[in-house]
């Protein structure tokens, strides 16, 4: 779809043939205004088509890294690239699920408004959603069991629900890689039963999926491979834990470090 | 029904409606943003700050409504450049910054004989608006209302998810800027009818009783400008046969309005529909 006036100049970069779909080196990150390292010696391939999971406590980077990826922080030390591309070059391409507490959801906004959203990395300034665009919307609404809520104003949903929603946006977006942080954590049996259906949807779609999680239960029936992070580091998977595809630098075995 | 329609005879009567309906237009929409942000207290600011730029533009005869703009302008930018730089907390910031340039601008008061001068620039004085002045207003509130509606939704999005706005390369500190040159071009006009010190309730409270009642964004901004246009009659009946300061008699019918609407909120959460 051509933009008419895009929020960020050289948005449409094609990918480079047979690069993996995210390759990040971070030898060391800070957030911005702080002292501490919040990531050290980080290395991860992620190629296209696959499900990762970044495994870890909280507080262990997950989050960080999942921003570093979508270009929400900067990064003064290391590289990251998006198919093969350095940041800001495929921002169309890449959808990020936030955690819930990011969004001000008593906002006067329906459900169906906050969905589109995620169409307006392709309608750039100016421009209004066009049927194609609502089409969008309607189906991915539909595909979260959303329809019937979308008049809704968004503080009115359950936990569960906005979550729902936000992976609803995601889906509009039509982007290829999605950053999904913790997109299981506190809801209900339902949301999860549906958000398990979208990511297998996603996947035999082609898509790549990086999910951050500190659930280990379902990590080899939901994702091809897994990176562990500790206190801000990659660490070796725990004795017996899913690894699968090897997506950072560490190998799976069981010797202590 | 006489008495309702005898004030408009005049003509000076007849322009302090049409600029009241100007401001409040501009204030009321504008002001929705303002408190879905939570920027009432800088509105505030803004309109003190101006306060030095009036007054130097009144003792060396330059254009009251150019200097105001200039002053408003040169806060809102030196705001977001402050924000931004996270030294100090915003609101510490805002609070340091608009004390002293109110402080200014009473200093640069109190250098003239008579303090009575600036009382219209204090308080506001709506029927004081030239018909020269009506283009201006006209013209600020034209170019609030277009901005706006041209960029609802990039206004909309930075405002209740500025994340996702940073990812898809959406400037937020670009649009924070534009919304604090409007907020400027706004609290000029604004000062014209309720002055500076009266200013905020312009921007805050239409908005805050319209939020009460709605939630829908452009039905909100409706109803926002309706209270502030009802306002604004209210205040110019007052001062019509009362005889008491317009601004003030503006600034009270807003908050009566304020509280009605909290009654009708109240009353729906009791009863739910």
């Amino acid at each position: 779809m051509n933009v008419f006036l895009p929020y960020t100049p050289h948005r449409h970069i094609e990918p480079v043939p047979g690069a993996p779909a995210v390759s990040v080196r971070l030898p060391r990150l800070r957030y911005p205004g702080t002292e501490s390292l919040a990531l050290r010696d980080i290395e991860l391939t992620v190629p296209v088509g696959a499900r990762v999971a970044l495994v870890g406590p909280n507080g262990a980077g997950k989050s960080t890294l999942l921003k570093a990826i979508a270009g929400l922080l900067p990064v003064p030390e290391g590289e990251v690239l998006i198919y093969g591309r350095p940041l800001g070059g495929c921002r169309h391409r890449v959808a990020y699920l936030p955690q819930r507490h990011d969004i001000d959801w008593r906002f006067p906004v329906d459900v169906q408004r906050l969905v589109m959203t995620g169409r307006y990395v392709h309608l750039g300034w100016l421009r209004r959603p066009g049927p194609a665009d609502h089409a969008l919307v309607a189906q991915a609404l539909e595909q979260l069991g959303l329809t019937a809520l979308a008049r809704r104003q968004i503080g009115e949903l359950s936990g569960g629900q906005q979550q729902r929603a936000l992976l609803a946006r995601a889906l509009a977006q039509d982007a290829d890689l999605l950053l999904l942080d913790e997109p299981l954590n506190a809801v209900d049996a339902d949301t999860r039963a549906v958000v398990s259906r979208v990511l297998a949807e996603l996947q035999r779609r082609g898509k790549t999926v990086i999910t951050a999680t500190h659930d280990l239960g379902r990590l080899e029936t939901d994702f091809d491979g897994a990176f562990y992070l500790c206190e801000g580091r990659e660490e070796p998977a725990p004795p017996g834990a899913f690894t699968g595809l090897i997506v950072g630098r560490e190998r799976p075995v069981s010797v202590a470090r | 029904m006489n008495w309702l329609l005898e004030p408009w005879q005049y003509s000076f009567m007849q322009t302090g409606l049409l600029a009241s309906a100007l401001i409040g237009l501009a204030c009321a929409c504008l002001g929705v943003y303002v408190v879905l942000r939570r920027m009432a207290f800088l509105g505030d600011a803004l309109a003190h700050t101006i306060l030095p730029g009036v007054v130097a533009a009144y003792l060396t005869g330059f254009n009251l409504i150019a200097g105001a703009l200039i002053a408003a302008t040169l806060t809102a930018l030196g705001i977001g450049w402050f924000s931004q730089r996270q030294t100090v907390r915003e609101d510490t910031a805002i609070g340091i910054w608009f004390t002293g340039m109110f402080a200014l601008g009473i200093l640069l008061m109190s250098t003239v004989r008579s303090f009575r001068d600036f009382t219209h620039i204090l308080f506001g004085n709506i029927l004081g608006v030239s018909p020269d002045n009506l283009w201006v207003l006209a013209a600020i509130t034209g170019l609030v209302l277009l901005t706006l509606a041209l960029f609802h939704k990039e206004l909309e999005l930075t405002s209740f998810d500025p994340t996702h706005a940073e990812l898809i390369g959406l400037r937020v500190d670009l649009v924070r800027y534009g919304l604090l040159l409007l907020l400027a071009l706004t609290v000029v006009s604004g000062i014209q009818m309720v002055g500076v010190v009266l200013t905020s309730a312009l921007l805050v409270t239409p908005a805050a009783a319209a939020s009460l009642l709605s939630n829908r964004l452009p039905q909100m901004m409706a109803l926002a400008a309706g209270i502030a246009v009802l306002s604004g009659v209210v205040g110019l009946y007052a001062s019509y046969y009362f005889d008491v300061a317009s601004g003030a008699a503006i600034v009270l019918a807003c908050t009566a309005c304020f509280g009605a609407a909290w009654l009708i909120h109240a009353y729906r959460r009791r009863v739910p529909r």
